[in-house]
């Protein structure tokens, strides 16, 4: 049962959830579920161009992912839209051009649900060597930038004002998300990579009382939806993607029981 | 005997404007170690804009900061942390420096939280919360300390203990401090040096120099003048409870 595809989808799994743990949570401490979308949504321009440009997939993807956050910016000190709206215009247009330029690449055959949903069951030798050579490189720089990124989160003026220069590591936090993005889109797909991010530190919010907490729980929880997802995609013959965000929601509703009990103990 | 204290903060003619519009100009002053520096001035005078210029928060700025110390310790007017991000008191402390368990028990005890360690921020009064900010600030033995109005919440007691915890860190660990007090008993009575602000600098010097400036008369009325009195004489009394006097 267990054939060799299966254990490459295990490891390229649990790679991806190692780094979207810790990830996920500055995720949703620095309320970015919507530009994760968005950076996400701009992969699959990313992917076209790497078609188009025969660029490897994963560089040509951070790229875009990289040039999307600095145009982002760019329209916040330009405009005086809302963030929400800049965010969704880009993730459209982006999705939108991305889909048109498919639309001239005749002569190349796409799959185009594999993008949106990942096939983690394809994974090859070098998928996984990118996936565990980026994701150590990612939680390496994390855990470097982690205390002053950390305080800038929590307040951009007291940061500043002790020498923690939050700007800096704000930038380097989006560089971060673009090459989580970059390096998993192929296994989870670009519609699900959102959730990977946000799903399973959001069951650790429910249940952690500290920072370091939340990022552990937030790391198993991801670990687990990994593995119910990948063995019940096997055993029911479901996608692997939807299955593995479909385990990390149920296990979300766990943690809401568990929060619920947790709360009237105290009481 | 100030001379012989090293200079902590110089600013310069310094301003900040935001889409063309003057938040505050023209101020100039310095702070050295030991020394109290106190911005009074009424409500959107520049008092908070003029401690983020000091420190360095704004990007463009008019005028020159010379920062010569780069362990500071800030305690923000308002800081509004997102509850989505768990966080105890324990954690905030260590927020931007290492530091001991004793360092943290310490801190804390000088402003009266010890008890509240490991209590999720979130579920602090905002007068407990005002007391973890202000350990926070003193716990990492800063130079130069900012604080944009400490006391804010604060029970009328604490306060009092607060404000005489400053000026012992002010005195005990040569620290210098800028102070923004709506509290004029407090600045007039503990301070160094006091700039009155209203966009621009109104008139600074001494305390018993500046409240007999006419402009700090125009600004905060004549009542204000007496403050130095009320403050200056000598009790030769007490008052019990029922407010009937005790002589001494």
């Amino acid at each position: 049962m267990l054939d060799d595809f299966f254990i490459r989808a295990l490891l390229a799994g649990i790679g991806i959830a190692l780094i979207t743990g810790p990830i996920g949570c500055f995720v949703i401490w620095r309320r970015l579920s919507f530009f994760a979308g968005t950076l996400a949504h701009s992969a699959l321009l990313g992917v076209t161009m790497a078609l188009v440009f025969e660029l490897n997939i994963a560089f040509s993807v951070f790229l875009i992912s990289a040039v999307l956050a600095i145009f982002l910016l760019q329209l916040q000190t330009k405009t005086n839209l809302p963030n929400d709206a800049l965010l969704g215009l880009l993730a459209h247009s982006s999705l939108a051009i991305g889909l048109v330029i498919i639309g001239f690449l005749t002569t190349i055959r796409f799959d185009i649900m594999g993008l949106l949903f990942g096939d983690i069951l394809a994974v090859s030798q070098s998928d996984l060597l990118l996936i565990w050579g980026g994701g150590v490189f990612i939680l390496i720089i994390l855990k470097i930038i982690w205390k002053p990124l950390f305080a800038s989160t929590i307040n951009y003026d007291l940061a500043k004002a002790e020498g923690m220069n939050p700007d800096r590591y704000n930038a380097i936090f989006t560089i971060l998300m673009a090459a989580i993005i970059a390096v998993s889109i192929k296994i989870v797909g670009l519609l699900l990579i959102t959730g990977m991010l946000i799903i399973p530190a959001a069951l650790a919010r429910n249940i952690s009382n500290n920072p370091l907490q939340m990022v552990i729980l937030s790391t198993i929880g991801g670990l687990l939806s990994i593995l119910i997802g990948l063995f019940s995609s096997l055993e029911f013959n479901t996608a692997s993607g939807p299955s593995i965000i479909t385990a990390a929601l149920i296990l979300f509703c766990f943690s809401l029981i568990k929060f619920k009990k947790y709360s009237e103990l105290k009481k | 005997m100030e001379n012989k204290n090293k200079v902590l903060l110089k600013v310069e003619n310094a301003g900040v404007s935001i889409n063309d519009k003057s938040l505050v100009k023209g101020v100039s002053f310095e702070i050295k170690q030991g020394e109290i520096v106190t911005l009074i001035g009424p409500n959107g005078s520049g008092k908070s804009t003029t401690a983020k210029i000091a420190l360095g928060i704004y990007k463009k700025i008019d005028g020159k900061v010379k920062k010569y110390t780069d362990k500071i310790g800030y305690v923000p007017q308002k800081i509004s942390i997102d509850w989505t991000l768990p966080i105890r008191v324990l954690d905030f402390m260590t927020l931007t420096e290492e530091l001991t368990q004793d360092q943290i028990n310490i801190a804390l005890n000088l402003t009266g939280v010890e008890h509240l360690k490991d209590k999720s921020l979130s579920n602090l009064s905002g007068g407990e919360f005002q007391r973890v900010l202000i350990a926070r600030a003193i716990s990492k033995k800063p130079e130069l300390l900012v604080l944009d109005e400490p006391v804010q919440g604060v029970d009328f007691k604490g306060e009092i203990a607060l404000y005489k915890l400053i000026k012992q860190i002010s005195e005990k660990m040569k620290c210098g401090i800028l102070l923004i007090s709506h509290d004029l008993h407090v600045v007039m009575s503990a301070t160094d040096f006091v700039l009155c602000l209203n966009g621009h600098v109104c008139c600074s010097g001494a305390p018993h120099k500046v409240v007999k400036d006419s402009k700090y008369k125009e600004l905060f009325g004549d009542r204000a003048s007496n403050i130095l009195s009320l403050y200056e004489h000598k009790h030769d009394h007490t008052h019990s409870q029922d407010g009937t006097i005790d002589k001494k």
